[in-house]
């Protein structure tokens, strides 16, 4: 008898009959000749925070401007909440946004900017007041409410325009960079808070970025794009740990890749040949793979450590240390190979004004576990 | 770069004197006020010294206000009877109304005339705007008073337009639209809509158009995006645009003057009657006077505006 199928609840892709709230089949959108995006499908589903990532012109500012309705698909559909939305105009979706630039309109002050989408749905005053009041505390802005735009600073407007965009209690709310306008400091803050406003209302967030670290951090997934393709749909975690591709890899954090092809594999143990590391280097990778396949091998610089008399890590790579960034929280350090391949790894600096234990060139030895390794095929 | 906490600039100012600061702020302040009062304040206080005396046969045609009888006694005369005749006597009265209506009238026809035509220049496709702002320019590279005078053509008896209408069968009898109100107001409107075009169209090309996106994502239907968002944000240049038209027009004198008949009578027309033909300078000047106080209202009203206006720009 087969095991059914675990899935956690805050993992509500894993659930194999759960109707996501958001489907996007096929979805492309040209302009001109340029297809800006092509051929993106994607299922999101209720109270996911969903980040959309990649640098600019990736096109993923364009396909959330498809859900909002500004932007109407050259091909394929779009179905919210199980309804085809694909050529539905904007004031007529259930859906809200929180603009990048924040659009706060310049004449009327922040109650009214947070009562504007009550009133055109002619919800009563008495109930509107009340509905202005929750969000300003929501948002923790009481204060704030008589004033025009062109009174607040940037954070604060940013907080105007996420209570106005939340007035109306959409179930879905796309974000286009909520946080690009901020300053890093209070970036950092406002990210946990948007995850707990999220979490507190069981919207469905779809945010764009082109932050890794703030995808990162408040995502519950991730789609990687680029140049109007989906490379990668996964949690944070499993994004950074097993990227599918050198894009992946490459984008998210740093990474050393190198370059090899498949000795032999037993159970799941895999030995490739690496004329860049000097050496057949180690890897766990539970698909098959073919004798011979060409792969990319990707390891954090994190997971690489010293070797030293206790340690018997694998992949054991001699080298000399070039170049040592210091960081504050970390040391980055790049280290040479006999083969000319650079290495990074990074140390924590754990004792304040330590004596630097490692300094250029020094010689060193390098090794990292067999099951910290990445394997990129093609 | 670094900063120091003291450089030789800030030296350099602490160690100027405060006056000679005030002063070089005050050149550069002083030099519009100069222009001002020498080329506005002066000759107004002229036309307003001529409004208090009386008309003479002499040259110039009034009377001093100040006379030395001799004996070091020196007399001063005013004379505020031509205010009272302006407010008194119904066709001075008339005549200044008769134009704040004019002008009232014609603006508001600019206005929904040129607005329609401001946000469509300002949403055209960015290669069109500029050859629909010269159309709208052009006609200044032709003279005023030959416009106005081409206007005649068209609008006579057997102008272009009656011969137009009685070809495509409409009418069977010429209108008769010259040297009416109506003349006046077709040339008026025609000559002053590219004041209010321009600023109208300088508004709605700044305005951010993701303000409507986000209306538009508030659930707010096309027409009632333009109520709620555009209009409020173009009215200053509304405003602009209608004091272009509506200031010029209160004292419009060719026009009226080459398209109007004997009953269109502007203030403008009467102040040049006055000063010309009945040679009666205080009159007139009385006349622009109180001309120029009726439109100082509106204009400093004006300026408030977009001072308000202004602080909300982001």
């Amino acid at each position: 008898m087969p095991n059914p199928r675990i899935f956690k609840p805050e993992e509500p892709w894993q659930a194999p009959e759960g109707e996501p709230i958001i489907r996007i089949e096929n979805v492309s959108k040209r302009f001109g000749d340029f297809y800006a995006v092509d051929d993106v499908s994607l299922h999101i589903h209720a109270g996911e925070f969903f980040s959309l990532l990649g640098p600019s012109g990736c096109g993923k500012t364009t396909l959330l401007r498809m859900l909002a309705g500004f932007e109407i698909p050259t091909e394929g559909r779009i179905f919210i909440d199980g309804q085809d939305m694909t050529a539905v105009a904007p004031y007529e979706r259930s859906v809200n946004m929180m603009f990048q630039s924040y659009a706060l309109f310049p004449h009327m002050n922040v109650a009214d900017n947070i009562a504007f989408g009550l009133k055109q749905e002619g919800m009563p005053k008495a109930e509107r007041e009340t509905r202005v009041a929750e969000m300003l505390s929501l948002v923790q802005i009481e204060k704030l409410a008589s004033r025009k735009p062109h009174q607040l600073s940037g954070g604060q407007r940013q907080r105007v325009a996420l209570a106005r965009a939340l007035a109306k209690h959409p179930k879905i709310l796309l974000l286009d960079e909520p946080l690009g306008a901020l300053d890093k400091k209070l970036r950092e803050q406002t990210q946990f808070e948007l995850v707990n406003i999220q979490e507190r209302l069981g919207i469905t967030f779809i945010v764009v970025t082109h932050d890794q670290e703030e995808a990162m951090t408040m995502s519950s997934r991730i789609a990687l794009m680029r140049d109007g393709r989906v490379e990668q749909v996964d949690p944070p975690r499993r994004l950074y740990e097993y990227p599918a591709s050198r894009y992946a890899a490459d984008f998210i954090g740093s990474v050393n890749l190198l370059e090899g092809f498949v000795l032999s594999q037993e159970d799941n143990r895999v030995l490739v040949r690496s004329e860049e590391a000097g050496i057949d280097l180690e890897v766990i990778h539970s698909h098959p793979l073919i004798a011979g396949t060409p792969v990319t091998l990707a390891v954090r610089p994190e997971k690489v450590r010293l070797q030293n008399a206790e340690s018997s890590l694998p992949n054991r790579l001699r080298g000399v240390i070039k170049e040592i960034a210091y960081l504050g929280d970390v040391s980055i350090y790049h280290v040479e190979l006999p083969t000319g391949k650079r290495i990074q790894f990074t140390q924590s600096n754990i004792q304040a004004l330590a004596e630097q234990p490692l300094t250029w060139d020094e010689e060193v030895e390098l090794g990292w576990p067999a099951n910290s390794c990445g394997v990129l095929e093609q | 770069m670094k900063r120091f906490p003291f450089t030789a600039w800030d030296a350099g100012r602490r160690a100027m004197p405060l006056l000679s600061r005030l002063k070089g702020r005050g050149l550069i302040i002083g030099v519009p006020w100069f222009w001002l009062g020498l080329f506005f304040l002066l000759p107004f206080l002229f036309v307003l010294k001529i409004s208090l005396a009386e008309p003479a046969l002499a040259q110039p045609p009034y009377t001093d206000l100040i006379e030395v009888i001799g004996d070091g006694l020196v007399s001063i005369s005013l004379n505020f009877g031509n205010y009272v005749l302006l407010w008194d006597d119904p066709l001075y009265r008339g005549a200044l109304f008769g134009s704040i209506q004019i002008a009232a009238v014609s603006t508001l026809v600019c206005l929904l005339l040129g607005y329609p035509m401001a946000y469509a220049i300002a949403r055209a496709p960015s290669h069109w705007r500029l050859p629909l702002l010269m159309l709208v320019i052009l006609p200044f590279w032709t003279s005023f008073l030959i416009r106005v005078y081409a206007w005649i053509g068209i609008l006579k008896g057997n102008g272009l337009l009656n011969n137009f209408l009685l070809w495509t069968g409409l009418i069977d009898q010429p209108l008769e639209i010259l040297h009416t109100p109506l003349a006046v107001y077709i040339g008026i409107v025609y000559s002053y809509l590219p004041f209010v075009v321009l600023p109208l169209y300088a508004t709605l090309i700044r305005l951010d158009l993701t303000l409507l996106e986000a209306a538009a994502d508030l659930g707010c239907r096309p027409w009632k995006q333009f109520l709620l968002i555009t209009l409020p944000l173009s009215l200053p240049g509304v405003i602009a645009g209608g004091m272009l038209v509506f200031i010029p027009v209160v004292g419009e004198f060719v026009i009226p003057d080459l398209l109007g008949g004997p009953d269109t009578l502007m203030i403008g027309k009467l102040m040049w009657t006055e000063f010309f033909s009945n040679k009666d300078w205080p009159l007139a000047s009385s006349l622009a006077a109180v001309l120029l106080v009726v439109l100082i209202v509106p204009f400093v009203a004006l300026r408030h505006f977009e001072q308000k206006a202004g602080e909300e720009q982001p």
